[in-house]
């Protein structure tokens, strides 16, 4: 009976402290943070904070890719694609104290497409109507914004977008107020205020950002945690000394590499890693203007002899091989496509057919940071293998980039460090962005200048597919665009990295959380203290 | 004196302007579009025109580095581009612990490296002089980045003698300032060595050491005072570039200085933050430096000024 009742009371207690309310968590990085406006913040490292302060219409399922209505209690999609009704939650109050509502979504949204706000993410919103004519300065307001009433916001587009909702789950359309913008000025990235989990409580610049539990947050019992600290400038090898003592509980910037495999071979620390995927794939430009790389031929060829096995293992195994541009988790990203595997006779075959029996010269760019220049060194000897000889020119990374947008300068870039990682999880972003002929334009990131109108139209189509329900086909749609894509070649697909969450064993949260595909690196509302 | 002093002023001002025309034009060269960095990835070419426009890139250079010069006169140096904020404010926030930084390295740096320097003249080619120019030269060349490390992980992490960096009260200023006064002081001993050496080899010590004077009392009184000179203009200028900031030192403890600050600006191509630290960092070379001239008739009379 004894026995019955300490079993029953010890699972209560279990239960109990799986997520117990209270306690506080600390997260080192070494960048300082530079903003925690939703409309300016725009690097992985205030993206988790931004998110922890504000939230928008949609968001995701934790630990998934799967939209929900977030302050929006749910939406409705016109037939023509062209229309998206959003009901809004009643009740849900800014930290300020005062009561969202759909006024607030209409300002938020002008504000961050209003040029003077110089928001980088003013790019995804520019398909809403008449964004055209309010950055013109010809319009006081977006006229396709519309508040039919105190709870409803109705957004027109001018065409179709199946990502339209993600753009909506994205910081850069989350919600503020605008007497707290209106009153911290240009510092609104200093002073906060939004409607999230989390509200800012102390900001020492370049010290540490502390925020608290937003009492009235709309979703009862979260977050989990009183208090989440952000230590700034933390050395990743001294931020993981500190984690070991207790005083850092996530190291933001991973595992320092120099401690990696200690790491995972340590069976103790190694209970303390989650891995996850990530939507990224890093990738060779072959720049599609400049010859020879204009001949398909040869891009084949090249495609054909790298050995991505060899560049994984030189980063320790933190990324798998990648085939083609999506990435695993990515809805079209097809597991069967084989791709173009390494075949070093092949490849000569195909460039002595392309005409060019001992090779040609070419320069290939890359970031200096590590481990940049070391897998450049690996793609620039697996090239002389087939008799490409590959100058290597690694530059600071705005130099790369700025050499990537620049019409006929740069033949070959390795993308690593720059590009690509998803800003919201849908094949579009890896198309429109980087692989489309609009994006093949000076200061445009299709390095590869690569332009195909006939994919262009299949992409328009099928993001015309907004309705539930046919998210399957279009998935397919997108797996056949891609599947053209990499029988042009305008890239090499290297690989796709993987994330390694490292924690301290007071952290509890599932592996899901701790290594969100949206919410990097952590999904902070769902974190708690294990007692 | 005071004609003198003018002068210097005037050269002072003559450099800061100066830096401020070299570096608007080296980052006007540099091969970065800031516009774009700030525009986002997504941005059309529009947009990024548009934002070129908001940061007033799109005006000529000479207009440019007027309306920057106009500002700095007046006290503005301009917006951050990335965080939106004053540059002032963000300086300011760095300023203390740069500045407790500097003096807690250069009082290390002097603890350190004067006594060794006198101990290894007045021993001079016995053991204690070879080991100290050993350890002096080690210090010099030990990457700061390692010795830093190094300093924690014993002092701080397996001793837990101290805190394993970041910003706080002084027992967070100790490793830092050793980590710099280890690297500086080496230069100190070598120079003092040397200099006491000169000094101890002149007649008026020989004077001194004939009407039968102790030993310290002609090293401390008579010596040391002349000997100390060349150390002078060494304080003048760390503390000069200290106040620039101390990037590996900063970034190994995690102290909040200019050092940091500049560093990130440099990689996001922030360039009013860039302007403004190298500014604020000229502006204290050429202060300290300044400084240690007027000092120095104060340490030797026979030095004057007119």
């Amino acid at each position: 009976m004894n026995r019955w009742i300490l079993a029953l009371a010890l699972s209560f207690t279990l239960l109990a402290q799986a997520q117990s309310p209270g306690g506080s968590l600390t997260v080192s990085f070494k960048d300082d943070i530079s903003t925690l406006d939703p409309a300016i913040g725009y690097d992985w490292q205030n993206w988790s904070i931004i998110k922890a302060i504000f939230g928008g219409l949609m968001d995701y399922e934790p630990g998934t890719t799967k939209l929900v209505p977030h302050f929006a209690q749910g939406y409705s999609i016109a037939k023509d694609g062209k229309s998206y009704t959003f009901k809004l939650r009643k009740g849900i109050k800014f930290q300020n104290g005062r009561e969202m509502v759909a006024a607030d979504v209409k300002y938020s949204l002008e504000r961050m497409l209003n040029p003077k706000t110089q928001s980088p993410g003013a790019g995804f919103y520019t398909g809403i109507t008449g964004v055209a004519d309010y950055v013109a300065g010809k319009a006081k307001e977006v006229s396709g914004i519309q508040i039919p009433d105190p709870y409803t916001v109705r957004i027109l587009l001018d065409k179709p977008d199946a990502s339209f909702l993600h753009k909506m789950a994205l910081n850069f359309s989350f919600i503020v107020p605008k007497e707290a913008v209106e009153k911290a000025g240009a510092d609104f990235g200093h002073n906060p205020v939004g409607a999230g989990a989390f509200k800012l409580k102390e900001w020492k610049l370049g010290q540490q950002v502390v925020l608290e539990r937003n009492p009235d947050y709309f979703q009862k019992g979260l977050p989990y945690l009183d208090t989440l600290v952000f230590l700034v400038g933390q050395d990743p090898n001294v931020a993981f000394l500190k984690l070991q003592r207790g005083e850092v509980d996530i190291l933001g910037d991973g595992i320092p590499p120099a401690k990696f495999v200690d790491v995972m071979k340590d069976p103790k620390l190694k209970q303390q890693v989650v891995v996850g995927n990530q939507l990224m794939t890093g990738y060779v430009t072959l720049n599609t203007q400049i010859k020879p790389l204009d001949n398909p031929k040869v891009r084949q060829a090249l495609n054909l002899a790298i050995n991505k096995e060899r560049i994984v293992r030189l980063i320790n195994n933190r990324a798998v091989p990648a085939v083609q541009v999506l990435p695993p988790g990515m809805p079209g990203y097809d597991p069967s496509y084989k791709g173009y595997p390494y075949d070093p006779a092949k490849a000569k075959q195909l460039l002595k057919e392309a005409g060019f029996p001992n090779g040609f010269s070419t320069v290939l760019y890359a970031n200096n940071t590590d481990p940049n220049p070391r897998i450049a060194q690996a793609i620039q000897q697996d090239l002389a293998q087939i008799g490409v000889k590959a100058e290597l020119k690694t530059q600071a990374q705005s130099t790369v980039i700025q050499a990537g947008g620049t019409k006929g300068q740069a033949p070959m870039i390795w993308s690593g460090g720059m590009a690509w990682i998803d800003d919201y999880p849908d094949p579009n972003d890896f198309y429109w962005p980087i692989l489309s002929c609009a994006s093949a334009v000076p200061g445009g990131w299709n390095w590869a200048w690569y332009c195909n109108p006939t994919l262009d139209r299949r992409a328009e189509a099928a993001d015309a597919m907004v309705q539930p329900g046919q998210e399957a086909a279009r998935a397919k749609a997108y797996q056949g665009i891609f599947a053209e894509v990499m029988k042009d070649a305008p890239w090499i697909p290297i690989f796709h990295e993987k994330r390694y969450l490292m924690h301290s064993p007071k952290v509890g949260g599932s592996d899901a959380i701790l290594v969100d595909p949206i919410h990097t690196p952590v999904n902070y509302a769902y974190l708690y203290v294990k007692r | 004196m005071m004609a003198y002093l003018a002068q210097r002023v005037l050269q002072s001002l003559g450099v800061l302007w100066a830096v401020t025309v070299i570096t608007f034009a080296l980052l006007y060269l540099l091969p970065a579009d800031p516009a774009r960095l700030v525009a986002g990835r997504s941005a059309t070419p529009e947009v990024v025109e548009r934002v070129r426009h908001e940061l007033g890139l799109d005006r000529p250079i000479l207009q440019r580095y007027l309306g920057y010069l106009g500002g700095v006169l007046q006290g503005d140096l301009g917006r951050s581009y990335l965080q939106k904020i004053q540059v002032s404010e963000l300086l300011a926030s760095r300023l203390v612990p740069t500045l407790e930084l500097t003096l807690a390295g250069v009082l290390f740096e002097l603890l350190l490296g004067i006594p060794a320097g006198i101990l290894a003249a007045l021993r001079r080619g016995g053991w204690l002089d070879q080991g100290i120019m050993l350890l002096s030269f080690a210090g010099v060349a030990a990457p700061q980045f390692a010795l830093g490390l190094l300093l924690l992980y014993v002092l701080a992490y397996k001793l837990a003698l101290f805190p394993l960096g970041g910003y706080g009260g002084w027992e967070h200023l100790v490793l830092p300032a050793l980590a710099l006064g280890l690297a500086g002081g080496g230069w100190y001993a070598r120079i003092m060595r040397s200099s006491m050496l000169e000094v101890l080899s002149q007649d008026y010590v020989r004077t001194a050491r004939a009407k039968g004077l102790a030993g310290p009392v002609v090293v401390y009184k008579h010596a040391l005072r002349n000997a100390l000179l060349p150390i002078v203009a060494m304080i003048g200028t760390d503390l000069g570039t200290f106040m620039g900031g101390v990037v590996v030192v900063e970034s190994v403890f995690g102290w909040p200085g200019i050092g940091q600050l500049t560093w990130q600006a440099i990689q996001t191509v922030d360039i009013p933050v860039i302007l403004g630290a190298v500014t604020f960092t000229a502006l204290f070379i050429v202060l300290a430096n300044l400084l240690a001239d007027l000092v120095y008739p104060l340490l030797d009379p026979r030095v004057q000024y007119r």
